[in-house]
């Protein structure tokens, strides 16, 4: 196995002033910080836009104080119209998707910790790694530029469907300007997300510190470093499917719009384009994007688990061979988003298959998790709260998969908020647990100063609790048939379900407001926190060998020499119950 | 703490259980559960709804359970208590999985495909009733090829909502459109197999309707169908799935199931108002 020598190792020297400290820095540590604080300002947008289609869905007519402001057409008085709803739900849904569930699991906790925990001093190319940032930024900055075009911002959902975003503004308001720099910011993002990605890569492989033998790395590496191959190969097919796209709104191109489309009493002038080809494009990215949110969320809560559990996992390997099988099974199965879009109905099978054969590796996982906790000695905190309810909430997505998977039954129920509920559980909230996890594990380690616990607590309690409350019921109304993407309830069979959409918005505002404690938590510790001692947890791996926050160099020019795997837990050694990666001791049974 | 999280688990599965058990929010009069079937094929999905329901609530069940006690049983054990491996290890709880849940997906998969034949495996029978669905923002039409069972064909140009042309057609140069009938509702006869042609004017929409068990998407430029049997007389509703723009949420129109007489009746008076 390579290991990285003196002379492979990336130097750069410490930055000085302001700008090249904390804005265009290279180093790996700030830029982590700057993704978690980008995607922390896209999660806290995202979650008011939910807020506000919540209340919109259930009080219709109800003045939001303030929404005039952010649009004047989009929300007369206060109350939004129909398509101001679904502009609110696509910049929901790509802002959740692209820039909390991509950046905030992957990118922030990836950025700063992969280098540290391979003993590496950087990335790979710590200036293509300040590139891949900014321009994340940038594709955030066009996102939210959307918000503000005459015509209104993006309504054809996160998917954006063909031909409803490929033929501009005839196809009604949001379908101008607004599609536009839809499709030009997932542009600029692909980019971004593709040089991360190398760079993980690349540092993954090249990187690695004296003894630091692929099968030493944690299980949060091994995650970055499997997702980074998917989402080389992901972004790679989203990149010039939006590019296509943006050539059919202002070139005059028809990659995927047909001929013979009379659109606001408008013969289109398009022929020969497959709004179809659309769909597969933008699957064929979308559905290992799932697995780009969850992956690195299964590594970051296996390594919290661990550490918590005070042993090693039943079996290491088994967790890594599971997340490489997602990974190349996620390239498979893209077609059952497309079980009732007219594609070959021979396919859906072929598609189906895969889909099903999924659950073979999650469930290894869920149960190598479970079978671990048998005989531990668990350690509860706030870190190892969101873990342990990670594993409850992905088993709670996961199984509606079950449902979806299977052709037939998504006849019935694709389209319904069962899907709505299904996605956000095992991608959304299962995502974001292993994100709060990992914050409430790292903080000290990126700050130097401890989270406080009971508002840690607080904030567990009433996510937990509160995300069920969303989530679950949205199934149930799958069931009954509620289609999604509805800016109000007016057919005879959907105004009897309205109490439930209800109750859900109260426990989406409740869940909400939660938030603000973890908001005044990591604000408030950030500055007036107990000092963060460096290795809080008594955790093994290498970033807990260092200061808390590390120095500019992570290893003040040393290069440390790993001599064991990374989780010996549960020994005896001279530090306690567990032994330090880069300890020479040996532990005695 | 640890103890308060396992009875929290719990509690969320047994509460989450609740409504899929009672098919009906928590002591109320709502729903939650498919309507009653009326189509020929639809049992073969509820069924297979049925099957995976089951499957998925136990996996979902144990799986809560199991965390739960494991984090009731070993999470306030103290820092000498004596570590124990689950019994067996990882190797047969990796054999456990491949053989439950592979089973499981296997028999799911293979009845699944079933039901999935069951709709899209067999074509229509040549005496169906062919129909035209025409979706486009935000409103459905549809099409009776008339007396000379022919339907006319449409010229995209000449769609003219204001002078009722929803459909594009060519009565002056055109015989075989003169005798169409277009209607805003879907009338068909009861027990009698309707072949749906569909076609979309603009964007992409979608036919669904929940008593059916049918959803299939419009996509612009594809020549797609489907088709079934509706077993019930009644009004039914037929909602717009597929996102295509602001009045999307509004886009319906009424299944109407008749007796074969009073559909011809209805077809009859449809064609006297062309």
């Amino acid at each position: 196995m390579a290991v990285a020598t003196a002379h492979q190792v990336q130097h750069h020297a410490p930055p000085q002033g302001f700008l090249r400290k904390h804005v265009f820095s290279v180093d790996h540590k700030v830029i982590g910080k700057q993704y978690y604080a980008l995607a922390l300002v896209a999660v806290l947008v995202g979650m008011v836009l939910s807020w506000l289609m919540r209340i919109h869905l259930v009080w219709p007519t109800a003045p939001i104080p303030g929404l005039q402001w952010l649009s004047k057409t989009g929300a007369p008085g206060g109350v939004m119209t129909p398509e101001y709803y679904l502009s609110l739900l696509t910049m929901h849904g790509t802002l959740m998707v692209f820039f909390v569930l991509t950046n905030a699991p992957f990118a922030a906790f990836g950025n700063y910790f992969l280098p540290i925990q391979i003993g590496a001093e950087d990335m790979a190319f710590p200036r293509f790694n300040m590139m891949s940032f900014w321009t994340t930024f940038l594709a955030f900055c066009i996102l939210v530029a959307a918000f503000f075009v005459p015509d209104g911002p993006p309504l054809a959902g996160w998917t954006s469907y063909a031909p409803l975003s490929a033929v501009g503004s005839d196809a009604g308001p949001g379908e101008g300007w607004g599609q536009t720099l839809w499709g030009l910011s997932i542009f600029v993002f692909c980019i971004a997300s593709l040089l991360g990605s190398l760079n993980f890569i690349a540092t993954t492989l090249d990187l690695r510190t004296k003894g630091m033998t692929l099968a030493r790395m944690p299980l949060c590496t091994w995650a970055w470093f499997i997702t980074s191959c998917i989402s080389l190969l992901a972004f790679a097919v989203l990149l010039p499917a939006c590019l296509l796209l943006i050539l059919d709104r202002v070139a005059g191109t028809s990659f995927f719009v047909p001929g013979g489309l009379v659109i606001s009493d408008r013969l289109q002038p398009h022929s020969g384009g497959s709004p179809l080809l659309w769909q597969h494009l933008f699957w064929f990215f979308g559905h290992p994007e799932v697995y780009i949110a969850i992956l690195p969320s299964m590594g970051i809560v296996s390594h919290i688990l661990v550490n918590s559990m005070r042993r090693p996992l039943l079996s290491y390997r088994v967790v890594i061979y599971c997340m490489m099988a997602i990974g190349f099974l996620s390239y498979m199965v893209w077609g059952h988003h497309m079980f009732v879009s007219g594609m070959n109905p021979f396919s859906s099978l072929m598609f189906s298959f895969p889909t099903l054969v999924i659950t073979i590796p999650a469930t290894i996982l869920t149960l190598i998790w479970l079978g671990s906790l048998y005989g531990s000695r668990l350690r509860i905190h706030t870190a190892s709260l969101f873990a342990l309810a990670f594993i409850s909430m992905f088993v709670s997505g996961g199984v509606s998969g079950f449902f979806l998977a299977q052709p037939s039954v998504d006849i019935y129920l694709h389209a319904t908020y069962f899907v709505v509920g299904h996605f956000h559980m095992v991608m959304g909230v299962a995502s974001l647990f292993g994100v709060l996890a990992g914050t409430y594990f790292w903080f000290p380690k990126m700050t130097g100063r401890m989270l406080n616990e009971t508002l840690g607590r607080i904030h567990f309690w009433f996510t937990f609790v509160g995300t069920y409350s969303i989530f679950m019921p949205f199934h149930y109304l799958g069931l009954a048939g509620n289609v999604r993407r509805y800016s109000a309830f007016v057919d005879d069979y959907l105004v009897p379900l309205i109490p439930v959409h209800r109750f859900i918005t109260i426990a989406a505002l409740i869940t909400g407001a939660a938030q603000l404690v973890f908001l005044y938590n990591l604000v408030h510790s950030r500055f007036r926190g107990a000092p963060a001692p460096p290795n809080p947890w008594e955790c093994t791996s290498l970033e807990w060998t260092m200061p808390s926050p590390p120095p500019f160099d992570n290893f003040g020019g040393k290069h440390p020499v790993v001599y064991h795997d990374p989780y010996q837990y549960g020994v005896k050694s001279s530090t306690g119950d567990f032994l330090m990666q880069d300890s020479p001791e040996q532990a005695r049974a | 703490m640890g103890k308060v999280f396992a009875v929290i688990v719990v509690v969320i599965a047994l509460a989450s259980a609740v409504p899929i058990v009672t098919h009906h929010w928590f002591g109320t009069a709502i729903e939650l559960r498919p309507p009653q079937d009326i189509s020929t094929h639809g049992h073969a999905i509820d069924e297979q709804l049925s099957e995976t329901m089951v499957e998925a609530g136990l996996s979902f069940l144990a799986a809560q359970l199991l965390l739960a006690f494991f984090v009731w049983k070993f999470s306030s054990r103290g820092p000498t208590a004596e570590i124990k491996t689950f019994p067996g290890g990882a190797k047969w709880l990796v054999i456990a999985a491949l053989a439950l849940v592979g089973t499981e997906m296997l028999a799911l998969g293979v009845l699944g495909q079933r039901a999935w034949a069951t709709v899209y495996f067999t074509p229509a029978k040549p005496d169906a009733l062919q129909v035209q669905a025409q979706a486009g923002q935000f409103a459905f039409y549809f099409r009776y090829p008339g007396a000379d069972g022919k339907f006319g064909d449409l010229h995209p140009d000449k769609i003219d909502e204001g002078n009722s042309n929803f459909f594009g057609l060519d009565p002056a140069n055109d015989v075989d459109s003169r005798d169409d009938i277009v209607s805003g509702e879907l009338a068909v006869p009861v027990n009698r197999e309707i072949h749906l042609l569909m076609h979309a004017k603009d964007v992409g929409h979608s036919f669904y309707v929940r008593e059916l068990r049918i959803q299939q998407d419009f996509v612009p430029g594809l020549d797609l169908s489907v088709h079934f049997t509706a077993t019930q007389i009644g009004k039914y509703e037929i909602v717009c799935t597929q996102l295509c723009g602001l009045g999307h949420y509004n886009m319906k129109a009424y299944l109407n199931v008749l007796s074969q007489e009073d559909f011809d009746g209805w077809l009859k008076q449809k064609a006297s108002e062309q």
